[in-house]
């Protein structure tokens, strides 16, 4: 596959769907710690996300991190737009500032972002 | 592979010379840090835009030897 194609595909995910997490494994069985803590956040803050499954395509893995210039997965894009990775997530949430975010992307969350 | 804390300073303030860069080893096996970057040149900047400059330092450890590097950056005025 081209690397044209590989971003295309990308594209196409992060504009079809209001929240996606490129991430190591599944939402229901993450792979590694960090993509675990980015579908905690979503979770506690309950936003619906579609999960992208990077380790079950190579082209997505490599793809993903030119896509964004950015080294490491996982990768949360809100409304096409990315947000950033397991730090920047982590810190805007405990921060408050992903609910806000979140709201002002039109995404529902059923929490605040604060516990 | 575990990376010297030391390099991961060093890389950073060849391109951030300003930067001050505070280096924890969370586990004590040389392969899992965190970086605490300080830097005026991160003023006005998006938390995207400080850690792709924070990776550019790395060239191209960050994802690779350099499995985990738990980052947080800030401008000094709003630390």
């Amino acid at each position: 596959m081209t690397e044209t194609d590989v971003n295309q595909r990308i594209s196409d995910e992060v504009t079809g769907n209001d929240v996606v997490l490129f991430m190591k494994g599944t939402p229901v069985f993450p792979q590694c710690g960090f993509s675990a803590t980015v579908v905690q956040v979503l979770s506690l803050m309950g936003v619906k996300f579609k999960g992208v499954d990077v380790l079950a395509d190579s082209d997505i893995r490599e793809g993903i991190k030119a896509y964004s210039n950015w080294p490491t997965i996982p990768q949360l894009y809100v409304k096409g737009e990315f947000l950033g990775g397991c730090d920047i997530v982590r810190e805007m949430y405990e921060s408050g500032e992903l609910g806000e975010v979140l709201a002002q992307k039109g995404i529902p969350t059923t929490s605040a972002s604060q516990a | 592979m575990p990376m010297d804390p030391g390099e991961i300073e060093r890389l950073i303030k060849d391109a951030l010379p300003d930067a001050e860069v505070t280096i924890e080893d969370l586990a004590g096996d040389g392969d899992h840090y965190a970086a605490h970057v300080v830097s005026p040149a991160f003023a006005g900047k998006t938390r995207v835009a400080q850690h792709q400059m924070v990776y550019g330092a790395l060239e191209g450890r960050m994802g690779g030897e350099l499995h985990a590097l738990a980052l947080r950056t800030s401008a000094p005025a709003d630390t």
